[in-house]
């Protein structure tokens, strides 16, 4: 059925009753969780017992809100540390990785493609036990044959990091390469023509024509790397991410500060998802 | 010189995907592969031998957890396709302008927050003090408070929810492409709504059918969050079976066994899927 083919009332009403219980079941779960973060009660649950800022800013016992929450706040902070690097990473060989499949013709491409599409269908756990077991086993090899402690190599956030960069680098290539395929090649050459070096031609043309697709994978990257859980949670050390640590305080059982992080991280999300659409569309202009 | 020039940024360019795909994809899943065929004979000491996966299929629990895992993510793959077809079709088809980007935009929110938080909005709503079970409460429908989390439909219910906007997305992306002359060619030729759905729209959105179901699998499969936080301590789900054998016992040979075991498993449904629809990996995962 489309709108200019006539359809029964009845079977129309169907449908968008269909419709409109499917967006509540997508809405329900994220608003409960942002409602429950103002309940002035320890439980997130029923009955309502009035609203609360306090966890949010409550800096009393039972009543500490994020703001005060330490383990929180640290957590977030190594999340962004986390998030920084692998976005640096990511897009860098991303970048990369979209001028060597675009511009390049040579050997093996379409196989190196397809090697460079794999972590999309591998499972985060697998990644992250594959990379925890070759990273410790190297690490046991090296000591042995040096005697020197080759801590970065054990589970903690320089694991974390490439755990989580392994697979983000396909999404950054990805949508760099779309972008530059769009590319017309002329505008470079007449840039050589005028004297410009491959360099300078590269920087001062491809580059920005290149620069919304590399802010908005950036914007993707950021995204995954704070919300992964499945590869970090394999490769973690003594500082945990966010996601972890939240998970921690989920298992033995869960207070309303939980609501307050998961509403901030909500919104902080949306945002950054409605920046990268913003900057996609202005890719199709 | 030119060549010359052009040669040393190729390799400069090659050198980072090198890196990348051999440092962190390749050799991992080699390491993976050798520990899991290794089994200790003593303390620093192994020898190669099948011994982990024989530990696998001749324990019923785990290869038992494996075919259920395998089973519950067939299942989830399958209602997420027919829940989330009809509002893909209604996206792609029924709207225009504002209305369209508003509902895409709808679908993509949960998408971008994290999955703890979703499934942590399930345990609220779904546990026996959460909001479902008081409402029903407030509402005389039932007596006292009822449990809702922890089983396999609490399951069932987090891994749809968690990967729908997968299979949406990819199915507006078809649908939109479908010319709408075509489906009213469909009804002037006598077709019925079933026909048009059977002979015109589902052979044309098989892409984004193919790439919304692999990737809708993959996720279920590879999930741990939804399944031991809504199912439970006792949830069975295989990821928490390797995680349990690496992080809490410590036996890495038995949990890479698994995890080999898992992305065989994984790979071969990929494999199968694009077969059954002759696709190709670059052309459904390449478009996302």
């Amino acid at each position: 059925m489309i709108p200019t083919v006539p359809q029964s009332r009845y079977a129309l009403g169907l449908y968008k009753a269909y419709v409109v219980a499917f967006f509540i079941y997508l809405a329900m779960p994220l608003s409960v969780v942002c409602i429950f973060a103002f309940n002035n009660d320890v439980f997130p649950s029923l009955p309502w017992r009035g609203f609360t800022l306090d966890w949010f800013f409550g800096n009393e016992a039972p009543f500490i809100g994020v703001f005060h929450e330490r383990a929180i706040l640290r957590s977030i902070g190594t999340s962004a540390f986390v998030a920084l690097w692998v976005t640096v990473l990511a897009v860098t060989v991303g970048t990369c990785n979209a001028f060597l499949f675009v511009r390049h013709e040579f050997k093996g491409k379409s196989f190196l493609y397809m090697l460079s599409l794999l972590p999309l269908i591998i499972p985060g756990v697998i990644l992250g036990i594959s990379i925890l077991v070759f990273f410790s086993a190297t690490a046991n090899t090296l000591e042995d044959a040096t005697g020197i402690w080759f801590d970065a190599l054990r589970p903690g956030l320089a694991l974390v990091i490439l755990g989580q960069f392994s697979f983000i680098t396909t999404f950054a290539t990805l949508v760099i390469s779309a972008r530059l395929q769009k590319f017309d090649p002329s505008l470079e050459e007449a840039a050589l023509n005028l004297g410009a070096s491959n360099w300078g031609a590269i920087r001062q043309i491809t580059l920005p024509f290149l620069l919304p697709a590399i802010v908005s994978s950036a914007v993707v990257a950021m995204l995954m790397s704070f919300e992964n859980f499945n590869t970090t949670l394999m490769l973690v050390g003594s500082d945990s991410p966010l996601t972890i640590t939240m998970f921690d305080k989920l298992k033995q059982g869960s207070t309303p500060v939980l609501n307050a992080v998961s509403l901030l991280l909500i919104i902080i999300s949306a945002a950054l998802g409605l920046i990268s659409l913003l900057f996609q569309g202005k890719k199709k202009a | 010189m030119k060549t010359n020039a052009s040669r040393l940024s190729f390799y400069l360019l090659f050198a980072p995907i090198l890196l990348w795909l051999v440092l962190l994809i390749i050799l991992p899943h080699i390491g993976l592969f050798i520990v899991s065929i290794s089994e200790k004979i003593g303390p620093r000491e192994y020898q190669y031998g099948l011994g982990n996966y024989a530990e696998f299929f001749g324990q019923p629990l785990y290869w038992r957890t494996f075919a259920r895992t395998a089973i519950m993510s067939i299942l989830a793959t399958v209602l997420t396709l027919v829940l989330g077809f009809p509002i893909a079709y209604y996206i792609a088809k029924m709207t225009k302008g504002r209305t369209k980007t508003t509902l895409f935009l709808m679908c993509m929110i949960p998408f971008w927050v994290s999955e703890l938080v979703r499934t942590f909005g399930w345990m609220i709503l779904l546990r026996e003090t959460g909001v479902i079970s008081n409402l029903l409460q407030f509402l005389g429908l039932v007596d006292g408070p009822v449990e809702m989390l922890y089983n396999d439909v609490a399951i069932m219910v987090g891994l749809v929810y968690t990967s729908i906007l997968f299979m949406v997305v990819p199915l507006v992306t078809t649908l939109d492409s479908l010319d709408d002359s075509l489906i009213e060619a469909g009804y002037d030729l006598g077709g019925n709504s079933f026909s048009i759905l059977r002979e015109i729209v589902i052979p044309h959105a098989k892409p984004g059918i193919v790439s919304g179901c692999i990737v809708v699998f993959m996720l279920s499969l590879g999930n741990y969050l939804t399944p031991i936080l809504l199912g439970g301590k006792d949830s069975l789900w295989f990821t928490g079976m390797i995680y349990s054998q690496f992080i809490t016992r410590f036996n890495w040979e038995l949990g890479s066994a698994f995890g080999f075991l898992l992305l065989i498993l994984s790979s071969l449904m990929v494999y199968l899927g694009l077969k059954l629809s002759g696709q190709s990996l670059s052309e459904t995962m390449g478009r996302s």
